[in-house]
């Protein structure tokens, strides 16, 4: 993984995302978002790692990402999606979601709605305190966010309030939040928790509960399975990665020891779920490939050996393994064959966020740098 | 203490009366500085004439956003070269050093590119102006890095010490590139107004082979001038040269050099170049004729140009012990007593002595930040160069420039995550910086909370974990985020604050006569045993949920345990037993004759003590009402509870 490009940017950050392609294209990944914290000024970015460049330059780099324009954000940016081709939404540390809108015509982003107190502690000492929301999710025309006052909104992008507030839906900091099927939800929280809400029903109460047992180890991301609705993976302080199977058992299907801090994101490719991503505190960006099935390959771990600390500690509680073909549900330690490759050439300070494209990744540092490669599975 | 170096520098804070009284306070990488009343004698005075605290920032290239890659992009060098330590040795370990070196001036130069295209592209006079200034610090610095990196790291012998000084001349004295660009230009490039003055700025810097190539062109130009110009080409081609790949002993090469001198000479005697000044003077320079040099000095720009010249000429085997001597009396020739000498010709002139710790102390006084001096006294105490030096306060003096430099980055909001790792390979007082600077970062997010928190518990700071989480726990409680607050105790291992914590789920419970967060108090496993009081919290709720689920028996069992066992608060003793109620009316015996025995000492306990400790009047006599008939209440249903449970023991015994 030679061609992985680092650019320094001044700013830590905090998020990064592709813009998705139009449907039908065939295009590869071009434009992404990124999104700062921890600055006096926070921003949100829009790179480019077009072909411009290609040309003229004679010191430039091939496929050096170059930034097309920038705005200003109040407070940290914590989560960052795209709605849809123009429009990004940006969660803030002040509880505040933005919509910005990108205006390719002459390369600017503006706001386009804002809710400012998305999210607040309701019995504050001070008569308004806004709290962090950490996550969000979109499924044009909604987007569903949680904070740290352990309340989840949900809103449709063409009102001014919210269509619906769950308050005290957890009585710890929720952590992140992803579309289950198009009613349902599933939140992650900080006393390692995985709860499924249920927007027909009516009251505050999940409609299912899975737990981590023992330790309580708070979880920090989750991401579905693009295929299969049932499979969720999600990471926690400790670094483990864990799989769930939401249809059955209130515990993991497997937890799997991954990194040495926590896991702030889990992606599964969009279009190859069985490729999976992880990121974290310590420092590393994982490619975890889950589809090799071939017994002749022996070397379980090849050249990007740097992670061969990797144990496979899959716990095989899971009695009727169904017939289901994904292979990161699969229990049996034989067939449990995940290559691990290290993205990064070096150990930098924290890896905060990655995004996966088509053949595209893009990941953001606390060591104020973004990478990009091109060429995931060459 | 020893003497002042230098006259400190007064500076001016804009807005602030300097006649007026001033105060101030020391921060870690600031000063607070504001007016006072102090010594007013009139009231109406008494307006101050400058309202503002102000904050006076030490280091302010931290601030610089450019210089901010700098700053990262160095920190992985930092971290990479204190991993690669002990693991070698010899040769392969220099080799590394030297790698690392040019790491670091990689980005010193990348970092100044930026910086100069920006001052290019800058519109306005005041910024530009201060970019092209930054621009020439950096130079500076990558000047001076360059030239320890030669004497210092890559201690190159005779010989191959003067092919590195000639390298470090030609990387920065760089205008040559664009003339000889300019100059090949144009038609007819012997015709160029400069073309002279590149040859000869091409023979001052040992770029004879380039030089030999223009001569032919001015040859081809001007057949009259075609043999000098043939003669001192041909001297520039036979000149020899110590290459890297070359087997020649220094002796050899000395005396090839002796030769090839003489017919220099005798070509110059001969007047051969008599006719042509210019070709006579790059003669007289091949033969390092020090007033013909002299005569250079707008082409030379600076005195080092002019030692490693004068040296190519006539000293090619130059000692690294004699190079001062060359170097003090080149910069007396340059200067000619016309200028005194710069900051930056002292600290070249200290390099040039082998005197590291002139050079180092020269660069702090000289330089706006601690960056540079920070990571090359690291490089340099890599190198086992600095051992011997302790200074009179705190440790050595790569830990004290290490220290000052991450202090300045822990001042700065964002660039704090760095500074964590030069605490850490400071061997002394390393750790307790950082337990005094972490503790004191902002906490906005939990997310960053979380961070702060790891770099502590991998460095087993017990007590910042502690504190850390006590203050989120306390944010939390103040937002009236229990189940928060409760997770942040349990992790901070903080008793007492679980207590309180608990003692507020207590209170909201006999207020509402529910609980709330249920997914946290149902969950709580082995983190129960923090605190009594949590523990109690978490069976009490146990026991509505066997309750709930109609388990009277374990339920009953639960509550007894709870107050014999004394884990339940006494004010709480009550509630709980009013809680026994309901059990003790169920249909069937729930309480065995024992337990309800034990309840009734338990009931009597709670009013004797509440008799003893009674004050008369404190109490409303509505509420004694309440109590008395609860009471009352109480006594009936455990008198009943205790006939029929000794009726269905004494039954069943004799069934």
């Amino acid at each position: 993984m030679e061609s992985i490009c680092a650019k320094f940017v001044s700013q830590k950050i905090s998020k990064t995302r592709w813009r998705p392609l139009p449907a039908g294209s065939l295009q590869t990944a071009e434009t992404f978002a990124t999104g700062s914290w921890d600055n006096e000024d926070n921003y949100v970015s829009l790179w480019s790692i077009g072909d411009f460049g290609n040309l003229d330059s004679d010191g430039g780099f091939e496929g050096d990402h170059q930034l097309l324009c920038e705005i200003r954000h109040g407070g940290d940016v914590m989560d960052l999606q795209f709605f849809d081709q123009e429009r990004i939404v940006a969660a803030s540390s002040t509880g505040c979601i933005t919509v910005f809108l990108h205006h390719t015509n002459n390369q600017t982003l503006s706001i386009n709605q804002q809710w400012k107190t998305a999210h607040h502690h309701t019995k504050s000492y001070s008569a308004y305190r806004g709290a962090p929301c950490t996550g969000i999710v979109c499924d044009n025309p909604e987007i569903v966010t949680v904070g740290e006052d352990g309340r989840i909104n949900l809103f449709r992008v063409d009102h001014k309030e919210a269509v619906r507030t769950i308050d005290n839906a957890d009585s710890s900091t929720l952590h992140a939040v992803t579309f289950l099927r198009t009613p349902e939800i599933v939140t992650v929280n900080s006393i390692g928790q995985l709860k499924i809400w249920d927007f027909r029903q009516q009251g505050n109460e999940p409609a299912q509960i899975l737990s981590l047992n023992g330790d309580r180890v708070p979880l920090h991301c989750v991401d579905r399975h693009p295929n299969q609705q049932h499979v969720v993976a999600t990471g926690g302080q400790d670094g483990m990665l864990s799989i769930w199977d939401v249809r059955q058992g209130t515990m993991p299907v497997s937890l799997l020891k991954a990194h040495e801090a926590e896991m702030w994101e889990v992606h599964f490719h969009p279009s190859k779920p069985d490729h999976l991503f992880t990121c974290s505190e310590d420092g590393s960006l994982w490619h975890w490939d889950a589809s090799i099935d071939m017994p002749e390959k022996s070397s379980l771990f090849h050249q990007g050996g740097r992670s061969s600390t990797f144990l496979s500690q899959s716990i095989s509680n899971q009695a009727n393994v169904q017939q289901s073909i994904s292979s990161w549900l699969s229990t049996d330690p034989a067939k449990d064959r995940i290559e691990i490759t290290s993205l990064l050439p070096t150990r930098t300070l924290s890896v905060n966020s990655l995004d996966v494209l088509g053949p595209c990744l893009v990941c953001g540092t606390d060591a104020e740098a973004i990478y990009v490669t091109r060429q995931l599975f060459s | 203490m020893e003497e002042l170096d230098g006259e400190p520098v007064v500076t001016l804070i804009p807005g602030v009366n300097s006649k007026k009284q001033m105060c101030f306070d020391w921060g870690p990488g600031e000063i607070l500085v504001c007016e006072t009343f102090f010594n007013q004698k009139e009231t109406s005075e008494m307006v101050p004439s400058c309202p503002f605290i102000h904050i006076i920032r030490k280091d302010v290239d931290v601030y610089s956003k450019i210089l901010r890659k700098l700053f990262n992009e160095s920190h992985g060098i930092f971290v990479g070269l204190q991993r690669i330590e002990e693991e070698l040795n010899g040769k392969s370990r220099k080799a590394q050093l030297v790698r690392v070196s040019k790491n670091y001036r990689s980005v010193i130069r990348a970092c100044m590119e930026e910086m100069h295209q920006v001052a290019l592209a800058g519109k306005d006079g005041a910024s530009g102006h201060q970019f092209s200034s930054q621009v020439s610090i950096l130079s500076a610095m990558e000047l001076i890095w360059n030239l320890c990196e030669i004497l210092f790291i890559e201690v190159a012998p005779a010989g191959p010490l003067l092919l590195h000084l000639l390298d470090w001349v030609r990387l920065h004295v760089c205008e040559v590139d664009s003339l000889l660009a300019d100059v090949l230009g144009t038609g007819n490039p012997s015709k160029h107004e400069s073309f002279w003055n590149l040859v000869t700025i091409l023979v001052l810097q040992g770029r004879l082979d380039e030089a030999r190539q223009m001569l032919s062109r001015e040859a081809d130009a001007n057949p009259a001038s075609g043999d000098m110009c043939h003669i001192l080409g041909d001297l520039m081609r036979t000149m020899p040269i110590l290459s890297p790949g070359n087997t020649q002993t220094l002796t050899e090469l000395e005396l090839k050099w002796q030769h090839w001198r003489e017919e220099c000479e005798r070509h110059l005697q001969d007047n051969t170049f008599a006719a042509s000044p210019a070709l006579e003077s790059l003669c007289k320079i091949m033969l390092g004729d020090e007033a013909t040099l002299l005569e250079q000095k707008e082409l030379l720009n600076n005195w080092y140009h002019f030692l490693v010249t004068r040296l190519l000429y006539s000293h090619p085997t130059v000692k690294p012990i004699d190079l001062h001597i060359y170097a003090q009396s080149s910069l007396d020739m340059f200067l000619g007593g016309e200028s005194s000498p710069e900051p930056l010709d002292n600290i070249l002139m200290a390099a040039f002595e082998f005197d590291i710790h002139q050079v180092i102390k020269e660069c702090s006084i000289a330089l706006s930040n601690w960056w540079f001096v920070a990571h090359l006294t690291d490089l340099l105490d890599h190198c086992r160069l600095l051992q011997s030096h302790n200074l009179y306060f705190g440790s050595n003096m790569r830990e004290f420039l290490l220290l000052e430099y991450a202090s300045g980055l822990f001042a700065h909001h964002s660039l704090w995550q760095l500074g964590v790792d030069y605490f850490d390979h400071c061997p002394e007082l390393g750790r307790v910086s950082l337990e005094l600077h972490i503790e004191r970062i902002p906490l906005i997010t939990e997310q960053k909370a979380l961070k702060v928190l790891r770099i502590c518990e991998q460095r087993q700071m017990t007590e910042q974990v502690r504190s850390i989480c006590k203050v989120l726990a306390m944010k939390a409680l103040r937002d009236s985020r229990l189940g928060s607050a409760l997770s942040w105790s349990i992790r901070a291992k903080d008793a007492a604050f679980a207590t309180l914590v608990s003692d507020r789920f207590l209170r909201d419970y006999c207020e509402h006569g529910c609980f709330s967060d249920l997914d946290l108090i149902d969950n709580l496993g082995p983190a129960m045993m923090l605190s009594d009081r949590l523990t109690f919290l978490g069976k009490y709720r146990e026991f509505h949920r066997l309750y709930g689920e109609r388990c009277f028996s374990g339920a009953s069992a639960l509550l007894l345990s709870l107050m014999t066992s004394r884990i339940a608060p006494r004010s709480f003793w009550m509630t709980l037993l009013t809680d026994a109620l309901p059990l003790l009316e169920q249909k069937q015996v729930i309480f065995s004759a024992e337990q309800t025995y034990a309840l009734m000492r338990c009931l009597e306990d709670l009013t004797s003590r509440k008799l003893e400790c009674e004050e008369p009047d404190a109490q409303k006599p509505q509420d004694d009402d309440i109590e008395t008939t609860k009471l009352e209440m109480l006594r009936l249903a455990l008198a009943r509870n205790l006939a029929r449970a000794i009726i269905k023991e004494g039954s069943l015994e004799g069934s």
